[in-house]
């Protein structure tokens, strides 16, 4: 394998995590709710996934711990802000803030323990093509779900009577609910497949990215999931362009370090952080566009008239 | 069983009172709960957590020290959150505060004078603004999203922190540490009273408060505040410009932030480390929705937090515990925080039966 071929699988696997995160999120914003929590819950699905793992020694039973866990935190997102109305944006940042307590302290005993990695699956003949083979079809499960999650939400989004659903709460929850549809229920639901991509995406990062746990794992991907979701107008396929752009500046910081040229590593990690910024700067500069493709009711509260 | 809610005609002034208490009695039930599941008898970790750093003159000083940056970044943060500008990254904006106000005994380290120290405070402000002034200007003008802006930045100022304090400002006598030389006592900030350690940075905490509450209260820069938070649209009819508020409340809570990063590191820790802050930028959002973003409530609220870094530092020795549950204690208390206020404007009513709603209609 070449030295191109194996940046390019580093590549995917930096930025598998933030393709989940992200196309969970989208479906969360396109319902309308914003949920600034995706940084919590992946570290939260991050702790869990590695703790099931080495409890029961199956990486596929912390996939699942990994997901339900994420499901399940952002539960309590979904209480607060769709049930008790509570602010979106101040109820996210606490979910990040629990998020990271509560992983610190269930993982603390495992911090430094050697995980098991995730296999990887290998398609017979498909993985013999010269060049894509290694790179599409000898990856581990997490990778063909986030490709499979994509292409699932944008039929959903765009080709299912649920999705349009969904959209037209995002957009008018008054009008939804006047057509009888439940926009709680259908808020709930996004909220919490949003939470379980998250959950998904920090067992990548403890199975896979780097097989152990430690604290704060997540360092910030899923703020840059968040940027994502705007960088990418709501639209599902562009989440992976965009993810996989963040995940070769990442990667590209990981390889002019290991090479050392002549610049502070600091700066170079701050690449991601910076580049996310430019990003967004680009992205929505253009009002017009932006008032277009965001959900006309995102991070607007809802309750019910009777 | 179903939850409904029924919006009140008017704010419940009660309520308004009461869901902050009620909040930090769930904190305490389900931290209660937590310390049991850890194996430990849950009132005495309560009683070591949150009532013993209270009964010794030298951890009251503890106390202040701590709720010192935690009341200053509130502060500014509730004016922000107040007129809809979600500056989350205080955290970045104290570093920043910090390594501005640090040049003067950092790198000027000679210059030994009384207005040293007033210098100091006045560039920790500075650059606790200039770096707010980023996303403030990434709103205003290109309409970016500030959240996102604001959080990013604290990546990049904890960076730019560990680059200064490994590279150019890293202290040649001090053995290769990651760290700035020691403060010349010309540019410690000196203590309040003569009882114990806590600084002067706990006076420009309530000194800030009481401005800000007199700004928000009786003055018609707090009306604009207030009026452009609640509705965009009838602030600009009444004349208010929403990308002026934008600039206002960012610069006046990044100086704030940085103000309080230079009052820190001046006159608690006396020199730059890589890390400076245990996240107060992060928990000052919690303060600030504990204060119900009102600055003297903020006051009462900053101390509350404070008393959990305190706590936690409390149970590590007493209960050979690690430092874990601060991190859960917070955010369990923004969570009740933020559910308890929906009492002020709903009644919550719980419909044990679901009998599809009826039959409550008739009876109403």
């Amino acid at each position: 394998m070449g030295i191109f071929e194996a940046i390019l699988l580093t590549v995917i696997t930096a930025a598998t995590p933030l393709v989940l995160a992200a196309i969970g999120e989208l479906v969360t914003e396109r319902s309308g709710v914003l949920n600034l929590g995706v940084e919590g819950m992946m570290v939260m699905g991050a702790a869990c996934a590695f703790i099931a793992t080495q409890q029961t020694g199956s990486p596929y039973v912390g996939i699942l711990a990994g997901i339900a866990s994420g499901a399940l935190f952002s539960l309590l997102f979904g209480f607060l802000t769709l049930t008790l109305v509570a602010n979106q944006v101040a109820t996210g940042l606490a979910l990040t803030i629990l998020g990271l307590g509560v992983s610190g302290m269930i993982g603390e005993s495992y911090v430094g323990q050697s995980g098991i990695k995730l296999p990887q699956i290998v398609f017979p003949i498909l993985s013999d093509i010269p060049f894509l083979g290694p790179l599409l079809f000898r990856q581990d499960l997490i990778f063909y779900l986030s490709i499979a999650l994509v292409a699932g939400v944008h039929w959903f989004l765009f080709r299912s009577r649920a999705g349009l659903k969904l959209r037209s709460v995002g957009d008018s929850h008054s009008s939804a609910h006047a057509l009888g549809i439940n926009v709680i229920r259908t808020r709930y639901l996004a909220v919490m497949f949003g939470g379980a991509c998250a959950g998904l995406a920090g067992a990548q990062l403890s199975l896979v990215y780097t097989p152990q746990w430690a604290e704060n794992m997540s360092a910030g991907r899923g703020w840059i999931a968040l940027a994502l979701v705007v960088f990418a107008s709501w639209r599902p396929w562009r989440i992976v362009a965009g993810g996989y752009l963040f995940g070769a500046v990442s990667i590209s910081q990981l390889y002019a370090q290991a090479f050392g040229i002549g610049i502070p590593s600091q700066f170079l990690s701050a690449l991601p952080y910076l580049a996310t910024i430019v990003v967004l700067i680009l992205i929505s500069h253009n009002r017009r566009m932006t008032l277009i493709n965001t959900p006309a009711a995102l991070g607007k509260a809802f309750v019910p008239d009777r | 069983m179903r939850i409904e809610l029924e919006r009140r005609p008017d704010v419940s002034k009660l309520f308004s009172i009461l869901s902050p208490f009620i909040a930090l009695g769930l904190t305490l039930v389900f931290g209660g709960i937590m310390f049991m599941l850890l194996g430990k008898d849950p009132l005495s970790a309560l009683y070591s957590f949150f009532i013993e750093p209270l009964t010794e003159v030298w951890s009251l000083h503890e106390l202040a020290i701590k709720a010192a940056p935690l009341i200053l970044i509130a502060v500014g943060l509730s004016v922000c959150y107040r007129s809809n500008n979600w500056n989350i990254g205080a955290e970045g904006q104290f570093i920043m505060g910090a390594i501005a106000g640090s040049i003067l005994p950092v790198v000027f380290y000679e210059w030994q004078s009384p207005l040293v120290l007033p210098l100091m405070m006045l560039l920790g402000m500075m650059g606790g603004a200039l770096f707010a002034a980023i996303p403030a200007f990434l709103k205003a003008h290109l309409n970016t999203n500030e959240i996102l802006t604001s959080l990013m930045l604290v990546y990049v100022a904890q960076l730019f922190l560990d680059w200064l304090v490994r590279g150019a400002w890293r202290n040649p006598g001090g053995m290769n540490f990651p760290e700035t030389r020691t403060f010349d006592a010309t540019a410690i900030l000196p203590e309040m009273i003569a009882s114990g350690r806590a600084h002067w940075g706990f006076g420009f905490a309530i000194l800030a408060a009481i401005l800000i509450w007199f700004m928000m209260r009786y003055t018609l820069k707090g009306f604009e505040i207030t009026v452009l938070g609640q509705s965009e649209r009838a602030g600009r009819f009444a004349g208010f410009s929403s990308r002026k508020m934008i600039w206002f409340s960012m610069l006046l809570s990044g100086a704030l932030a940085g103000l309080a990063g230079i009052a820190e590191v001046s006159g608690a820790i006396q020199q730059l480390r890589p890390v400076i802050s245990p996240g107060y930028g992060f928990t000052a959002i919690i303060v600030a929705f504990l204060g119900r973003l009102n600055p003297l409530g903020i006051v009462v609220a900053g101390l509350v937090l404070a008393l959990t870094y305190l706590g936690g530092e409390a149970v590590q020795v007493s209960l050979q515990i690690s430092d874990k549950p601060i991190r859960v204690f917070q955010g369990l208390l923004l969570f009740f925080v933020l559910s308890c206020d929906t009492l002020i404007h709903y009644k919550i009513r719980m419909m044990w039966f679901d009998l599809t709603d009826t039959t409550a209609d008739g009876v109403r």
